[in-house]
C-alpha cells in the first residue's frame, strides 16, 4: 500500500491488553503512538506464534534496527486497518517529531526567517527499484558464440595467383539474390487523394492591324467636259441625231402647244384674290405729303433745278439749287451752295453742303459708289465731288440730329496737300467749330476744262453703265473696273460730250501712304496734274455735235436731255433696293482703285446699242448713234427726227420695265416712243392748260407715270386706267414743279420727290394702288403699246382718242 | 440641214427660251444659251432623267420614260430622252 514502512496491522483486543494499547484507553485518536519493545513483539511471537497479531510483519520485527516499534492507532483507518507498524526508524522518528516539529517550526519560522540555505547533504542512494528495469534491458549473450578459423596452408603462399573475372550472373547459384517484388499486402490503393486545383483564365495577347479605308478622291474634275467643234459636226451629221430628233419632235411639240393653249397650273383663286386687293380703296389719298424741305437761308427764292435721292442711305436727298435768274444775269457766283443734301430725320437743317463753280444744273450719283457725284454747271463745267468723307455722317443722320455739326475749311492752298488728290477735307485740318451749326461744305474735287468742255450749260448728265466704256472712236469696250467711270452730257451747244473720269486726277486717295499708286498713275495720266486747284485740264473723250445736214444750212441742234439705251437704273429690282438700303460701312471707294484706262486688251462688245435719243430746245426728239465712223467728222446727224413739243424738250426718259419705250416731256404736252418706231410717237397727249415742267416714270408700275406742271400740280397718268387723261391730279405746291424724282425706300414705301421753283422740296409718299403693280402689268402695258405701234403702223393719227 | 430644221421649227414656238442637245453623257452638242448655263443645265437635267428613268423601270420593267416636264414658278423644262441623246426646251408659259 505504497509505503513500503508502513504495514497495517489488526490489533484484537487480547493483544490490545497485552501491549497496553488498548483503543480509546490507552491509545486515542490524539495519542496514536505507542511504542513496544521489540523483545517484547518477539516474546509474543513465540508465544502465541499464528495467531498473534504480529505474525505477518514477523520479518519485519526481526530485522527492525531499533529497540522500539512504533505502533500507530488508525483511527481512520487510513491504512486499511486500526493500526499500523512502522518499520523504520527513521519513519518512527518522522511520526513522532514532525507533530511536534511542526508546531516546534511554525513556532520557529515566525522568529526564524533568514536562516541560511542549507546546502544539500549526500545522502547514501537509496535503491527504489530502478536498477531493476534497466537490467532487464541489458543485453547480453544467451548462447555461446561459435568461433570458426579458417588458414591457408603454409605452402601455398606465394604462388603465383592469376585473377579472371566471371560475370556473376552466367553461373548458376553463385549469388543469391532476394528479387524485390510487390508484396500485395504492402500496397495500400489510395482512395481519397487531396489535390489543390487552381482555375487560371487563359489571357493570350494578339493583335490585328486593319487597313482603315478612308475615302480619298480619286480623281477631281474642275471644268466640264466638252465637245470640240468636230465632234459636234460628227453628233450633228450623224443618222442617229437625226432619228432621234424626228421620234423626239412630237412629242415636244405637243407639250409646247399645250403650254401655249392654256397655263395648267394657273391658280384663279389666287388671282382673283390679288385683284380684289388692289382695284379697291380709291379713296386713298394717293400722294400723301410726307415732309417738305425748305431752309430760310439758301433756298429762298431759289430755283430747285434737280433733285436725285442717295442710291444707299435711307431718307437722303440731294437738290441742285439755282438762282431764279434768267440767263443774262449770270454772273461769277463766289462759293454759294450748289448742292444741298436732305435727310429724312432733320427737315430743318441740310446735311451737306456740295460747292461748283457755278451752279447746277443737272447731276447724278455715280452708281458705282454713292458718294460720287457728277454735276453739270451753267458754265459748262462737269464738276466731281466726292464725299466719301462724310459717308458715315450721313449715314448717321438720325443719330447725329441735333449734334452741332463742324465746320470743314477748304484747304487747297496748303503746300502739305500736294499729294493729295481729295480736296474735300482733312481729318487733321477739321477745325471743330462748336460755335457754329454749319453744316459741312465740300468743294468739288475735279472739274473739266472751260476750253475744252460745252461752251452753255450742260442740261444733262448721266453716268454710262458699269458694263462698258468707249474710247475714242466711239467703239465700245468692256469696262474691265466695273465701275462707272464714263459719264455723257449735253448742252445746248450742239454738243454730246463723253467723259471720262480717269483722265482727271480724281481718285480720291483718303489717306497719304497710297502716294506710291498716285505716282504711277500721274506719270501716265494725260492731264498735268496739278493739285491745289482742281482745275485741270479734264478734256472729254468724244465729242458729238449733232447738226442738221440740210441741203445748204447745218441746223444745229439743241439738245437738253439725253437718253442712252443702256441706262443705270439704281432701282430697277425693289429688292435690291432693299439691300442697298441699309447702310453701308465706309469702304473704301471703288474709285479709289482706278487704274488708267488703256483700250488694250479690252474686248469690244457687239451688243451695246450706241443710239440715243435726244430733246431739243427746239421741241424736237432726236434719234442718233454716237458710233464716229471717220475721226475728224464728229458731226452726227439725226436718223429720226421729230418735232412733237413745240417747246423746249426737259424730259427724256426710258420706261425702267421696257428698254425700248421713251416717254417725252416738254411744253405743252408729252409722248412716248418706241425705239425703233421712226414713224413718230406711239402715244402723244393732248396739249393740256398748263406747262409740263416735269416728268418721270414710276418705277414700279410699267404704265404709271408722273407729270409735273406749271400750277403746282401733279399729273398721274395711268396708261391701263386712261389714256386721254391723268387718273388723279394733285396740288403740290403753288409754284412751277422743276423735278421729280420716285424712289423705292422699302417694298412697302415708295417716295416721290418734287421740287419747285420757290425752293421747296416736297417729298410725297405714294400710296400702295400706285406703286404696287397688277398681277400681269408689265405683259398688259406691253399689249397696249403694241397696239398704240400697230396703229401707228395704219396710219392712225398717233394722237390720243377718247377711248382706249 | 435637216436637224437645223427641226430645231429652228421648235425653237420658234411660243416662249421657247432655250434649246439644248446632249448625248447620253450629259455633253451638249447643240444649244441655244451661253455655255456655262448649258453646261449646267446638261449635267443636272442627264442625272434627273437617269433618275426619272430608273424610277420608273423600277416600277414596271416593261415601261421607259418617254417625256420628262419640270415646272417651276418662272418656266418649263421639257427634256425628251432617248437611248443617247436628251432634246431640252425651256419654254416660258405666258399667259
Amino acid at each position: 500500500i505504497g509505503h513500503p514502512e508502513i504495514f497495517p496491522l489488526v490489533f484484537t483486543t487480547k493483544t490490545q491488553e497485552i501491549f497496553n494499547c488498548r483503543v480509546d484507553k490507552d491509545v486515542t485518536e490524539e495519542n496514536c503512538f505507542k511504542l513496544i519493545k521489540k523483545e517484547d513483539i518477539v516474546q509474543d511471537l513465540k508465544t502465541r506464534a499464528a495467531i498473534s497479531d504480529f505474525h505477518p510483519v514477523k520479518k519485519v520485527v526481526l530485522e527492525y534496527p531499533g529497540e522500539e516499534l512504533l505502533v500507530v492507532f488508525d483511527a481512520n483507518f487510513q491504512y486499511g486497518q486500526n493500526f499500523y507498524l512502522v518499520a523504520s526508524e527513521e519513519a518512527k522518528e518522522n511520526f513522532l517529531k514532525p507533530p511536534k516539529t511542526e508546531e516546534e517550526s511554525e513556532e520557529k519560522e515566525q522568529t526564524l526567517e533568514d536562516d541560511a540555505y542549507k546546502h544539500p547533504v549526500h545522502k547514501p542512494w537509496v535503491s527504489l527499484g530502478s536498477e531493476k528495469e534497466v537490467e532487464e534491458e541489458y543485453v547480453k549473450d544467451r548462447v555461446k558464440k561459435i568461433k570458426y578459423m579458417f588458414s591457408r596452408a603454409r605452402r601455398e603462399f606465394g604462388a603465383p595467383i592469376s585473377f579472371t573475372d566471371k560475370n556473376a550472373s552466367h553461373v548458376k547459384d553463385s549469388y543469391v539474390e532476394c528479387t524485390s517484388y510487390q508484396d500485395k499486402t504492402f500496397s495500400i490503393k489510395v482512395l481519397e487523394k487531396d489535390v489543390g486545383v487552381q482555375m487560371v483564365p487563359k489571357v493570350t495577347e494578339a493583335g490585328t492591324q486593319t487597313k482603315w479605308t478612308y475615302p480619298k478622291n480619286a480623281t477631281t474634275q474642275y471644268v466640264p467636259r466638252e465637245l470640240s467643234n468636230e465632234e459636234k459636226e460628227e453628233y450633228l451629221s450623224s443618222e442617229k441625231l437625226k432619228q432621234f430628233l424626228t421620234s423626239v419632235c412630237l412629242r415636244m411639240e405637243i407639250a409646247l402647244q399645250q403650254n401655249e393653249i392654256m397655263n395648267a397650273f394657273f391658280d384663279d383663286w389666287k388671282a382673283l384674290e390679288e385683284d380684289e386687293n388692289s382695284s379697291g380703296n380709291k379713296t386713298d389719298g394717293y400722294l400723301k405729303a410726307h415732309r417738305s424741305f425748305t431752309d430760310p437761308r439758301y433756298l429762298k427764292d431759289k430755283n430747285i433745278s434737280c433733285v436725285r435721292w442717295h442710291p444707299t442711305i435711307y431718307g437722303m436727298i440731294a437738290e441742285s439749287v439755282t438762282k431764279r435768274s434768267s440767263e443774262g444775269e449770270r454772273k461769277h457766283l463766289q462759293q454759294d451752295t450748289a448742292i444741298l443734301f436732305w435727310s429724312f430725320f432733320d427737315p430743318t437743317h441740310p446735311q451737306l453742303k456740295l460747292e461748283g463753280p457755278d451752279d447746277i444744273d443737272c447731276f447724278q450719283f455715280s452708281p458705282s459708289d454713292p458718294n460720287v457725284i457728277a454735276g453739270g454747271c451753267f458754265n459748262g463745267q462737269i464738276v466731281l465731288w466726292d464725299i466719301s468723307q462724310y459717308e458715315e455722317k450721313l449715314q448717321n443722320t438720325k443719330n447725329a440730329v441735333g449734334i452741332r455739326k463742324t465746320v470743314v475749311n477748304m484747304d487747297n492752298a496748303s503746300a502739305l496737300k500736294l499729294l493729295e488728290y481729295n480736296n474735300v477735307s482733312e481729318p487733321s485740318s477739321m477745325e471743330n467749330d462748336e460755335s457754329e451749326t454749319e453744316q459741312p461744305s465740300v468743294r468739288h474735287c475735279a472739274s473739266s476744262s472751260t476750253r475744252y468742255g460745252h461752251t452753255k450749260r450742260i442740261t444733262d448728265v448721266h453716268w454710262l453703265p458699269d458694263y462698258f466704256e468707249v474710247n475714242r472712236t466711239g467703239e465700245t469696250f468692256q469696262n474691265r473696273t466695273e465701275i462707272c467711270v464714263q459719264l455723257v452730257t449735253c448742252s445746248p451747244d450742239s454738243l454730246i460730250l463723253f467723259w471720262d473720269i480717269r483722265d482727271t486726277n480724281f481718285p480720291a486717295q483718303q489717306s497719304s501712304e497710297k502716294v506710291k499708286e498716285k505716282d504711277r498713275f500721274d506719270k501716265v495720266s494725260k492731264a498735268p496734274h496739278t493739285s491745289k486747284d482742281p482745275a485741270v485740264i479734264w478734256k472729254p473723250l468724244i465729242k458729238i455735235s449733232l447738226v442738221e445736214k440740210g441741203e445748204d444750212h447745218r441746223v444745229k441742234y439743241t439738245p437738253i436731255k439725253i437718253s442712252l439705251q443702256d441706262q443705270h437704273y439704281h432701282n430697277k429690282i425693289s429688292d435690291k433696293a432693299q439691300s442697298l438700303n441699309k447702310p453701308r460701312e465706309p469702304q473704301e471707294s471703288p474709285y479709289a482703285q482706278m487704274g488708267v484706262h488703256s483700250n488694250r486688251s479690252l474686248k469690244a462688245l457687239q451688243n451695246v446699242s450706241n443710239n440715243f435719243f435726244v430733246g431739243t430746245e427746239d421741241g424736237e426728239i432726236i434719234y442718233s448713234d454716237w458710233a464716229i465712223k471717220v475721226i475728224s467728222d464728229s458731226e452726227k446727224g439725226a436718223s429720226m427726227k421729230h418735232n412733237v413739243h413745240n417747246e423746249a424738250v426737259h424730259t427724256v426718259q426710258r420706261s425702267p420695265f421696257f428698254k425700248d419705250i421713251i416717254l417725252s416731256v416738254g411744253g405743252w404736252n408729252f409722248a412716248i416712243w418706241k425705239e425703233g418706231v421712226t414713224k413718230g410717237p406711239i402715244l402723244q397727249s393732248g396739249s393740256t392748260t398748263r406747262r409740263c415742267t416735269a416728268g418721270h416714270w414710276s418705277l414700279t408700275r410699267p404704265g404709271v407715270f408722273f407729270i409735273g406742271r406749271d400750277d403746282g400740280n401733279i399729273d398721274v397718268w395711268d396708261l391701263l386706267k386712261e389714256s386721254h387723261k391723268p387718273s388723279h391730279i394733285q396740288s403740290i405746291s403753288a409754284s412751277r414743279l422743276t423735278c421729280i424724282s420716285p424712289w423705292i425706300a422699302s417694298p412697302k414705301q415708295q417716295f416721290l420727290a418734287v421740287s419747285d421753283a420757290s425752293g421747296v422740296l416736297h417729298v410725297l409718299e405714294i400710296c400702295q394702288t400706285l406703286s404696287h403693280p397688277f398681277s400681269n402689268e408689265e405683259a398688259n402695258v406691253l399689249d397696249y403699246f403694241e397696239r398704240r405701234v400697230d396703229r401707228l403702223k395704219y396710219g392712225i393719227d398717233p394722237e390720243f382718242e377718247s377711248e382706249d | 440641214a435637216e436637224v437645223e430644221e427641226t430645231l429652228k421649227r421648235i425653237q420658234a414656238h411660243k416662249g421657247v427660251m432655250a434649246t439644248m442637245v446632249i448625248n447620253a453623257e450629259g455633253i451638249p452638242i447643240r444649244t441655244t444659251l451661253d455655255n456655262s448655263t448649258t453646261v449646267q443645265y446638261a449635267g443636272l437635267l442627264q442625272q434627273l432623267t437617269m433618275k426619272a428613268r430608273s424610277t420608273v423601270r423600277d416600277i414596271d420593267p416593261q415601261n421607259d420614260l418617254t417625256f420628262l416636264r419640270i415646272r417651276s414658278k418662272k418656266h418649263e423644262i421639257m427634256v425628251a430622252p432617248d437611248k443617247e441623246f436628251l432634246l431640252i426646251v425651256i419654254q416660258n408659259p405666258t399667259e
